[in-house]
């Protein structure tokens, strides 16, 4: 399998190997966050909001301090105030304050779910029932979990210090609306105006949960030295590191996240949780403590992707140029201000060229979860809108739907709605990969089936990461890394410094480490390990190459100039010494061979797909079954093509669950009532059918290998491109997420 | 705290005794008690999966057995798959093919697929499929596990 890939310039980049930490993997040793363990560790259980909106009158511990087992309880009362102070964490922007009472709430809880208060004890068990001996008293008020709801002016008020951001401009009064965006090219009216065509469509979508199977787990360790060490699943130890930090009012320094092996993420592991109140515990306690979360904990606790109400108008000539594009966009943020509205603003028109176009953009804050990043976030929500009304244009206007897309893609040096414009990008690449596709060319024949395309669009971010490495005598090499691996990237950054070195792939041992071990390094997410982690890497192997050139040319007595490198093959004038017969000679001829570096580049990449799903619905139940499904997209450079297809389909099973079946079921008092895996129902092993992938590669030039990041883009086009299969098959137009049996049901009731 | 059972069972061909409330499931012996943390908690409630061990050769949820009930029993757990330090054919497919992402349900897949495998040497896609419906992974979509499952039972029946 690790053989190069005939007629590639690479020798490792593009093959298969095995990824490094598989082996642990498939054994069962690799330590995810509830792996660890410490003697006189204690265990926690939170308390949690019964009440979607209540304002806390009392908080009555004693009876819990006193049962039999319990080292610790903590309410917000052992937290420091803390102030309004706004954060970057790297897939978006927090403020502090709100983070805090998102962590235990303070005097008022905002949604069922919310964190009250924690205890510690002897063990799971003893916590659980001592929690339940916490007397909390609770005004209830009205509450609201519907984003149009949230921004009529008679609507329960969440907040009365948070004001509306107009682009800058902040409101006089208190409002549920916390962000409103608003991004203007050319004269809408005037596109229109032009268009012989015109469909415009009102869209709504639930909230649904990234859905990794491993719950939050912190383990922190508060010493006497007040020195804190967290071992925890994250996505970004550093973010980690500066939320604990910022909400225990502590020194950076005084901070040490240890990222444990990590049971997925999707953006839902960035923000803090448990890290911070199980520090508290330990430092009430004196000992180390492991909190958990239950199923549903994470449901109810933790941050989905905002449920939306989304209205997108569209007009074409009736040769199929677009001609003017107007969106409206209300994102429910949760509890708290901040979300994907920007994204989703930013995304909804970013696969075509359009020379007018509106977008107007408002972020509500209501009592739900606080929201935070899934995969992609806001882009799934923009593509249904954006897509299934193109959709709806090609048919109005008899052009075949990749004709229409292609004849309006995006390409190098189209201005987007929101300003930056493209570099080369691979939008017309992907769109004619899937016109060339086995799957587009097959015909589909029975009743009740439909073909669907649909297109998506995510930007990478650069950010910051560093790295290290050190030539080890036998010729392998050590690579440090601060980014938590979610889905092999071990393996895509050791290869890319392998590809450097002109070593194999199994010849680099990569680590993962501590926040007192490695440089600066953000989060995973973003898209952007495999790009910027990858370009440490890469230049980690320059800084390796120069210094073993030079120590090179001490041995030969030459200048460094005069030594050639070539695939691993260091030489000059006969002399010949392999990489592994170089480090050998230098390791007992001198200093050791340490390399580094840090990058924070500033291009981010774009990131192109396009999907092809054929359905087949029973028009007595609603039921849709996904017949076939495959996915395109520009992958840049594939470093480790595995996992490249894997994040594609994966990422098109987690849309395929989003379109069909996932959501957060409230009653009318704000209660979820499906907070468990089977009643939410993220797809199973039978829900799907196989996923095909294409990818396509056209290099990013602003990457040594070409690296676009992948993971993301994968989520986006799923809902989109199944509603209109579902149309094709049935000829209802669904505009609402999820597309479940009931609803899609009623809606082919409804058309006969 | 409630008084303790003393259970003896075969965990991985070795006997073991251990102590345990009523209330402590396998899953929480297992990883609390025993130090066998490769079974994983997803939900505590046979939804995901991953806590997938064999007792007396068939597949169960550990989170949903007591652990007071497998007095006499032989387990085999995640940590029991590889055998005199060779990894079992589906332990190398996993990793061949790449049927892992972040790897937290992949015990459990290796343990229930183990359980197919020895009754259907010769699964077809859509029994894996069905027999696997009750391991949850959100990371692969899947494709890639059941082509790892099908490549492991084509390398068994060779070896056979």
């Amino acid at each position: 399998m690790n053989t190069p890939v005939p007629g590639s310039q690479y020798k490792v980049i593009g093959t298969r190997p095995i990824r490094h930490d598989g082996m642990d993997k498939v054994t069962g040793k690799a330590k995810y966050g509830a792996d660890v363990k410490f003697s006189k560790m204690l265990y926690g259980r939170v308390l949690r909001s019964p009440h979607a909106h209540a304002r806390i009158v009392s908080i009555d511990t004693s009876e819990a301090e006193s049962h039999p087992g319990v080292f610790a309880v903590i309410t917000t009362s052992d937290m420091p105030d803390l102030v309004d102070k706004m954060a970057d964490l790297g897939e978006g922007v927090v403020n502090m304050a709100h983070l805090g009472d998102n962590v235990l709430a303070r005097e008022k809880v905002l949604y069922k779910g919310q964190a009250v208060a924690a205890v510690a004890a002897s063990d799971v068990h003893v916590a659980a029932e001592a929690i339940a001996k916490i007397k909390v008293e609770y005004e209830p008020l009205p509450a609201v979990t519907w984003v149009l709801d949230a921004m009529r002016e008679d609507a329960p008020l969440l907040h009365d210090n948070v004001f509306t951001d107009d682009m800058g401009k902040k409101s006089d009064k208190p409002s549920n609306v916390d962000k409103e965006i608003h991004f203007l090219k050319g004269d809408a009216e005037e596109g229109f105006a032009a268009a012989d065509v015109v469909v415009e469509r009102e869209f709504k979508t639930a909230t649904v949960h990234q859905g990794y199977i491993e719950p939050h787990v912190a383990t922190a360790d508060w010493n006497e030295d007040g020195n804190l060490t967290v071992w925890t699943s994250t996505q970004g130890s550093f973010a980690c590191r500066a939320q604990v930090a910022e909400i225990l009012q502590i020194p950076i320094s005084k901070v040490k996240v240890v990222p444990c092996e990590i049971g997925g993420g999707f953006g839902g592991k960035i923000t803090v949780y448990l890290q911070p109140v199980a520090a508290l515990l330990s430092k009430k306690s004196g000992r180390p403590v492991q909190l958990t979360m239950q199923r549903d904990e994470v449901f109810e606790g933790t941050g989905p992707t905002p449920g939306s109400f989304m209205r997108v108008k569209l007009g074409a000539t009736k040769e199929g140029k677009l001609t003017a594009g107007e969106a409206w966009i209300a994102f429910d943020a949760g509890a708290f201000p901040g979300g994907p509205i920007g994204p989703a603003c930013m995304c909804v028109f970013s696969c075509y060229d359009f020379e007018h176009a509106k977008v107007d953009g408002y972020n509500v804050v209501l009592n739900k979860p606080k929201t935070q990043a899934y995969r992609a976030p806001g882009s799934t929500h923009a593509a249904l809108a954006c897509e299934t009304v193109l959709d709806e244009l090609a048919e109005k206007l008899e052009i075949d739907p990749l004709e229409l897309r292609l004849k309006n893609a995006a390409t190098e040096g189209t201005r987007r709605v929101d300003g930056p414009v493209y570099p080369r990008i691979g939008c017309v690449e992907v769109l004619q990969a899937a016109q060339a596709s086995d799957h587009w060319n097959s015909p589909l024949e029975g009743p009740n089936r439909g073909r669907g395309v649909a297109l998506g669009f995510w930007f990478n971010c650069g950010l910051k990461s560093s790295a290290s490495a050190h030539v080890n005598p036998d010729g392998t090499v050590t690579l440090t890394e601060g980014s938590t691996d979610i889905g092999g990237s071990r393996a895509s950054i050791a290869m890319q410094l392998a590809e450097t070195l002109g070593i194999t792939a199994e010849e680099v041992h990569p680590q993962v480490v501590d926040t007192d071990s490695v440089g600066y390094t953000d989060v995973t997410g973003g898209s952007r390990v495999t790009f910027a982690t990858g370009l440490a890497a890469y230049k980690v192997g320059l800084d390796i190459e120069g210094q073993m050139t030079s120590r090179a040319a001490e041995l030969w007595d030459c200048s460094p100039e005069n030594v050639r490198v070539e695939s691993g093959v260091y030489s000059h004038n006969g002399d010949s010494l392999t990489f592994a017969e170089l480090a050998e000679k230098l390791h007992a001829t001198g200093e050791a061979v340490v390399g580094r570096a840090t990058v924070a580049p500033d291009g981010a990449t774009n990131g192109f797909g396009a999907h092809l799903v054929d359905v087949e619905v029973d028009p007595d139940t609603g039921k849709t079954t996904i017949l076939r499904y495959t996915v395109i997209q520009d992958a840049g450079k594939a470093i480790h093509p595995s996992y490249v297809e894997g994040q594609m389909q994966g990422g098109a099973v987690q849309g395929i669950g989003w379109a069909l079946n996932e959501e957060y079921f409230f009653d009318d008092q704000g209660q979820m009532k499906n907070a468990s895996f089977l009643d939410y129902r993220i797809p199973t092993f039978l829900d799907v059918p196989m996923i095909d992938t294409i990818i396509v590669e056209v290099p990013n030039p602003d990457h040594p290998y070409g690296v676009r990041g992948v993971g993301e883009t994968p989520i986006v086009p799923p809902p989109a491109a199944i509603a209109i299969a579902i149309h094709n098959a049935v000829g209802v137009r669904m505009t609402e997420l999820p597309m479940s049996p009931p609803k899609l049901w009623k809606a082919i009731s409804d058309q006969s | 705290m409630t008084k303790k059972t003393h259970v003896t069972t075969t965990i991985n061909g070795e006997e073991t005794e251990f102590l345990c409330e009523p209330r402590q499931s396998l899953l929480e012996v297992l990883r609390e008690v025993l130090d066998l943390t490769g079974s994983k908690e997803g939900c505590n409630n046979g939804n995901c999966g991953a806590c997938t061990v064999l007792l007396d050769g068939l597949p169960v949820d550990s989170c949903l057995v007591l652990a007071v009930e497998t007095e006499g029993a032989e387990i085999t757990t995640i940590e029991g798959i590889a055998q005199q330090g060779h990894l079992h054919p589906l332990q190398q497919c996993f990793l061949e093919g790449a049927a892992l992402q972040c790897g937290i349900c992949t015990p459990g897949f290796i343990v229930g697929a183990k359980a197919l495998l020895d009754r259907n040497p010769d699964p077809t896609e859509e029994e894996i499929r069905f027999n696997l419906a009750g391991n949850l992974c959100r990371c692969t979509g899947y494709d890639k596990i059941v082509r790892s499952i099908q490549e492991a039972a084509d390398r068994l029946q060779s070896a056979t």
